[in-house]
């Protein structure tokens, strides 16, 4: 794959040091190796403490590879005279909104990222706007941060990510502090983001029904990548990744269970419509 | 309690205060409260009280939250006053019992503290409802600017204070949320002398810490994910511009101060 976008090699990382010898032990990464095309919307699941937070803050360069390398655009992230160009390439949205938002006013928030790649005011103005009603939050453009729900906080916090108009936006589980409703949002602000700005969209979740909606789906456990492929490739093997510690989705779940109780009915459904069909032509109906 | 705290509370609105510019309200300001402390007669008082109250009108912030900034100084003028009444000798004496003496210039002095002090508030938290914390520390920055000459790090300092109000409010919540957290594994922090309740301060104390560096570590990854890197280069949405109502305000000010002079000057000094 040439055009890879974001591509890591071979790399490992650990947090911590052993105080008597001196080297790094409890690695968090080790030796993960993948690519991520310009324009897919990737889903990365894994178990509490597998590593894709870890994963995520080497995309932009926060946490630099011990060995091998990250690559944006064919940028070593390790480079520290460009880090700024990858960090224009790659915008990022953490769990936690309260430690992301800068200012004390939403709208100003919003305007931190592209304020501070120096563009002109008035272009700021129309981003930050474009990017406000693109996450449901322009009426609240005027308000304090520290009044707004989580979910809301959030919303601002990927608005300031859309606002800085990056290639790429990492998102580690934007969506764990959302209602349903709040979540289902997110969604379609990334496949917005996806589909009509041509954004790569890396998303870590611990949700499978957001997983399903991915182009792609890469499993990581104790640091390695253990699958990758698409949704339906990949949630076909139910005994793998329930091995794993993670669920399948609810209509896979369905329809497995079904299929353990002895009917025999194909599990490599992804959503209710399927799971549905698949029933009724099990039942002859169609 | 603790959560009442007004600093950098924003009102919305669009009024003529609202618009202008924030550099010129900062130093218009400044200038009004020194007017305040110039003023000696009765009349000149009188002025300053009629300013204020046009003010709050035309800032259209409504007066009860207004006065609610007042509130948390009630004791401190209420002391004041009590003090000069008492200490000050002058003028005609009204009152002698023992050692407490009443004179009429004790009670003016009384009296126009009082009144200053509650006009300083009300301005300068006029200042604050009508201007956003960041237009604030952008025009502060701004007005500093000189002192970069002198190789002093405005946009640094400015930057802390814009982080510091914004995480004001997360951190009092912490501060809640630990509080309660000890509390329901049995930490009691109402009862016993001075002692035991410094002592059960440090379960609070120990943890708010903690999280405060944990806050800043991961506000800083988030800066830096969004380009910062310092005040080089930066642009600003609300660029802030010196427009005709800039200069009315400063001329109607500027008429304001050479009244309270001449008022001064015209009319009888009382203190
Ligand atoms: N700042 C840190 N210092 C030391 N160890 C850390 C640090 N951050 C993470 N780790 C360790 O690195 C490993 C991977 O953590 P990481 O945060 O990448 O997991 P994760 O997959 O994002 O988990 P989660 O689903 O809980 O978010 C864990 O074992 C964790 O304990
Ligand atoms: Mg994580």
């Amino acid at each position: 794959m040439d055009n890879a976008f974001i591509k890591f090699n071979n790399v490992t990382f650990s947090y911590t040091v052993d105080e008597e010898t001196g080297q790094r032990i409890k690695p968090a990464l080790k030796g993960i190796s993948f690519e991520i095309p310009k324009g897919q919307f990737i889903a990365i699941l894994g178990h509490n403490g597998s590593g894709k937070s870890t994963a995520a803050k080497m995309m932009n360069g926060l946490v630099i590879p011990d060995e091998g390398e990250v690559t944006v655009d064919g940028i070593p992230t390790s480079d520290e005279k460009r880090i700024i160009d990858i960090r224009k390439k790659v915008g990022m949205v953490f769990q936690n909104p309260d430690n992301q938002l800068v200012a004390t006013i939403v709208e100003d928030d919003v305007a931190f990222g592209p304020e501070n790649l120096g563009v002109e005011p008035a272009e700021i103005r129309k981003r930050v706007d474009d990017a406000l009603k693109a996450v449901g939050m322009y009426e609240f453009k005027d308000r304090e941060p520290h009044k707004l729900s989580g979910g809301q906080k959030q919303r601002v916090a990927i608005a300031g990510a859309i606002a800085m108009q990056t290639e790429c936006i990492v998102m580690d589980e934007p969506t764990a502090m959302l209602d349903p409703r709040g979540r289902e949002e997110v969604m379609k602000t990334i496949k917005m983001l996806r589909d009509e700005l041509g954004v790569t969209v890396i998303l870590i979740t611990h949700y499978m029904d957001e997983a399903v909606k991915a182009d792609r789906v890469l499993i990581i456990n104790s640091g390695k990548a253990v699958a990758d492929g698409t949704p339906r490739e990949i949630f076909k093997d139910v005994e793998l990744i329930k091995s794993l510690g993670l669920d399948v989705p609810q209509a896979t779940e369905l329809a497995y269970r079904l299929n353990k109780l002895g009917y025999k009915i194909d599990y490599s459904v992804l959503d209710e419509k399927e799971c549905a069909d698949a029933i009724l032509r099990l039942a002859g109906v169609v | 309690m603790i959560k009442d705290i007004t600093i950098g509370q924003y009102f919305p609105g669009n009024s003529f205060l609202h618009r202008m510019d924030a550099r010129m309200k900062i130093v218009l300001t400044l200038a009004l409260i020194v007017g305040i402390f110039l003023c000696r007669s009765l009349v000149s008082i009188a002025v300053v009280v009629a300013v204020t109250f046009a003010l709050i009108f035309v800032s259209g912030v409504p007066l009860k939250m207004v006065l609610k900034s007042i509130k948390p100084l009630a004791i401190i003028v209420a002391f004041t006053a009590v003090l000069n009444i008492f200490y000050i000798r002058g003028g005609t004496t009204l009152f002698e019992w023992r050692f407490l003496h009443i004179t009429s210039k004790g009670l003016f002095t009384a009296f126009f503290m009082v009144v200053r002090i509650i006009c300083l508030v009300i301005i300068s938290s006029l200042l604050t409802y009508t201007t956003t914390p960041t237009v604030m520390t952008d025009a502060i920055e701004s007005l500093l600017s000189p002192l970069k000459i002198f190789k002093i790090p405005v946009h640094t300092l400015t930057m802390m204070m814009t982080l510091a109000l914004r995480f004001i409010p997360v951190l009092v919540d912490e501060v809640d949320r630990i509080t309660n957290a000890q509390k329901a594994r049995g930490a009691d922090f109402d009862s016993g002398g001075l002692k035991e309740k410094v002592k059960a301060l440090v379960p609070i104390i120990v943890p708010l810490f903690v999280s405060s560096i944990k806050h800043a570590f991961e506000l800083a990854d988030a800066m830096e994910c969004r380009c910062y890197v310092d005040g080089k280069g930066r642009t600003r949405m609300k660029k802030m511009k010196l427009s005709f109502k800039d200069f009315i305000a400063l001329l109607v000010v500027a008429v304001i101060f050479a009244g309270i002079i001449l008022c001064n000057i015209y009319f009888k000094k009382v203190v």
